[in-house]
């Protein structure tokens, strides 16, 4: 067995700051658990910072880490908080380089996690709030092998990168394969969570006959296009991305969009409901469930190609 | 009886007899880069006015002398200002015709013609370009001090002193004990608002809540010189300057005379201080270099 997302960012972590000077930001890292087990258990004068709970400033400091050259793994613990934390990360370390030539490589992992009555705030991925904006590519790795590219992409580049991270990735310890199938009749495009949730529908659904293929998306800006996508987009003349984002104005339509466009095939969107989230568990506004996907995809398979895409679906 | 706020005059914090504490020599060196700065500036409104920038522009006149008097004394950091920094970048030895270059928009400007006027950088100088949002320039100096373990030096305005990342920054700062000055050019008036429009409290009173060094003083550059020197030793500490802004927040107007005329001070100091002749000689002739940089840097197309 291998090692688990969660390790994979530890021992990550724990490298960098010990071989390359890093450093380590984020608030009550030492708290509980270390962030699902993400954090080594290093001092601060080992490069593990503690910050105050002040979200703006913090990701002004780790702006101000980065151009001094230390490539800071910064983490906000709810991706929700990104709506504090953005201002200087799109403002700032995403135009540094095209304003002034300036590099300002910031490592920001945004981690997304649901249910428990997690509330309307901390709840839900929030990758679309950064990926409208120039100058910072977009990730959402779940798989130790995925997080390990996301990383060496960084390390390779002088540009920030937004990691999108999902507490249901810490545990997973394998791989994701693409599904391609010659008699499927759909293609799905699941982000993040999306992810586990598109495969566990997938296998409802064959018991019905429905068929999907199922191309997994881990970068999500620039979103490229590929052969592959476009193949199974051919055949199957059909295609849904779901997503742990908001759906009105976020990633999977936008996505869907250029898939539609280079594939000539309908393709839909489906992500979080248009409502905020309530902390009893039947108000929640999770990552769509299983259910919600088989529900939508049989409506889409059965009549969806007479759905006019970028239609509102269910 | 005023509030602490409107306590504005020439001589508010002042040290009798603080110019000489330092050298003639220092003196003059300080004043040449005042005239530079000053006489700089009115190019640039001279150029703004013949319509040659397209751009808003942010002159530092009337405050000019205040990065002059930084620079004197705090050497070898890194700088976060933001808009109205012209002096800063020409202070700590920013190239003057990359700025001009700046200004008029050329790809051979300081920031390749992407910052204009507001967003100057130097990394030759180690200074650092500003973004545009207000006071983000605090967060990232004290992030930088963090990094970069040196002396790092953010000035911000009075308005953005109001932005409520500063005080988690000042807080951060002072927790850590990361080698920064901040330093505030307090010119009363966000745009048009005044200070006491928009808040009841000061800067110095809210850093030294937080358990900070800070004073707040008026623009006197020997005076800011003397504090710079003392505070550079007790990191980080904050000062609070306050000062007139001679013309408009953006572009070249003027509403009228300035509350005092800070440069015209300077000249009556260095009269005391037996440099009258001078003064009178660094200020013709830094006027006349300026003027010509400015016209040789028009020239080229």
């Amino acid at each position: 067995m291998g090692r688990t997302v969660a390790e994979v960012i530890r021992d990550t972590t724990r490298h960098h700051l010990t071989h390359n000077h890093g450093l380590f930001l984020g608030q009550c890292v030492t708290a509980v658990g270390w962030i699902g087990g993400t954090v080594p258990a290093m001092s601060e004068a080992e490069g593990i910072v503690e910050l105050s709970l002040a979200d703006v400033t913090n990701a002004g400091i780790a702006v101000g880490a980065a151009l001094a050259g230390r490539r800071p793994i910064y983490t906000v613990r709810y991706q929700g908080f990104m709506w504090y934390n953005a201002a200087p990360i799109v403002n700032y370390a995403a135009k540094s380089k095209d304003v002034w030539g300036v590099p300002c490589p910031v490592f920001l992992r945004a981690i997304a996690m649901e249910g428990n009555g997690i509330g309307p705030v901390a709840s839900a991925s929030q990758h679309g709030l950064i990926m409208r904006m120039p100058g910072m590519p977009v990730c959402a790795p779940m798989s130790p092998n995925e997080w390990t590219e996301a990383w060496n992409w960084f390390m390779r580049h002088d540009d920030p990168l937004y990691v999108s991270e999902h507490r249901r990735s810490f545990t997973i310890d394998y791989e994701f394969e693409n599904r391609i199938e010659p008699e499927a009749d759909i293609t799905l495009f699941p982000i993040s969570a999306a992810r586990l949730n598109a495969v566990e529908a997938a296998k409802a659904l064959r018991q019905e006959g429905i068929i999907c293929n199922i191309q997994h998306l881990m970068w999500l800006k620039p979103f490229t296009v590929t052969d592959e996508m476009r193949g199974s987009l051919s055949r199957t003349k059909l295609g849904l991305v779901i997503d742990s984002d908001f759906e009105i104005g976020g990633p999977s339509r936008s996505m869907a969009y250029d898939l539609m466009h280079q594939s000539g095939a309908p393709v839909f969107a489906l992500g979080l409901e248009d409502r905020s989230a309530g902390v009893a568990e039947s108000l929640d506004n999770p990552t769509p469930t299983p259910e919600r996907i088989v529900r939508v995809i049989r409506q889409l398979v059965r009549s969806g190609r007479n759905v006019p895409a970028g239609a509102t679906i269910e | 009886m005023k509030s602490e706020l409107e306590q504005r005059t020439p001589a508010f914090g002042l040290i009798s007899d603080v110019a000489n504490t330092f050298s003639n020599d220092y003196a003059r060196k300080l004043f040449a880069q005042t005239c530079f700065n000053h006489f700089f500036e009115f190019e640039v409104k001279k150029a703004y006015d013949r319509g040659l920038m397209k751009l808003p522009i942010y002159l530092s006149v009337g405050q000019e002398h205040i990065p002059a008097a930084i620079a004197s004394v705090f050497a070898d950091c890194l700088i976060f200002a933001q808009h109205r920094a012209h002096s800063v970048y020409l202070s700590f030895g920013g190239d003057p015709r990359q700025l001009i270059d700046e200004l008029l928009s050329r790809p051979t400007g300081c920031a390749r013609g992407m910052g204009g006027s507001a967003s100057i950088h130097s990394p030759e100088i180690g200074m650092f370009g500003h973004s545009g949002l207000m006071g983000d320039q605090v967060p990232i100096a004290v992030g930088a001090a963090l990094g970069a373990g040196k002396p790092v030096l953010t000035v911000m305005g009075d308005a953005s002193a109001e932005e409520d990342y500063i005080y988690g920054a000042l807080g951060f700062a002072v927790t850590k004990k990361l080698p920064v000055l901040f330093v505030c050019e307090d010119n009363d008036l966000s745009i048009l608002t005044r200070t006491p429009v928009r808040r009841s409290w000061t800067l110095c009173g809210l850093a030294q809540g937080l358990g900070l060094p800070a004073v707040d003083i008026t623009d006197d550059p020997w005076l800011i010189a003397h504090h710079v020197k003392q505070f550079s030793l007790q990191l980080p500490a904050v000062i609070n300057i306050r000062t007139c802004r001679g013309l408009w927040h953006a572009g070249s107007g003027c509403d009228g005379p300035p509350e005092w005329d800070r440069f015209a001070l300077i000249k009556d100091t260095m009269k005391m201080l037996g440099l009258e002749r001078d003064a009178l000689a660094i200020e013709s002739d830094t006027e006349r270099a300026v003027q010509n940089l400015w016209v040789e840097q028009l020239r080229k197309s």
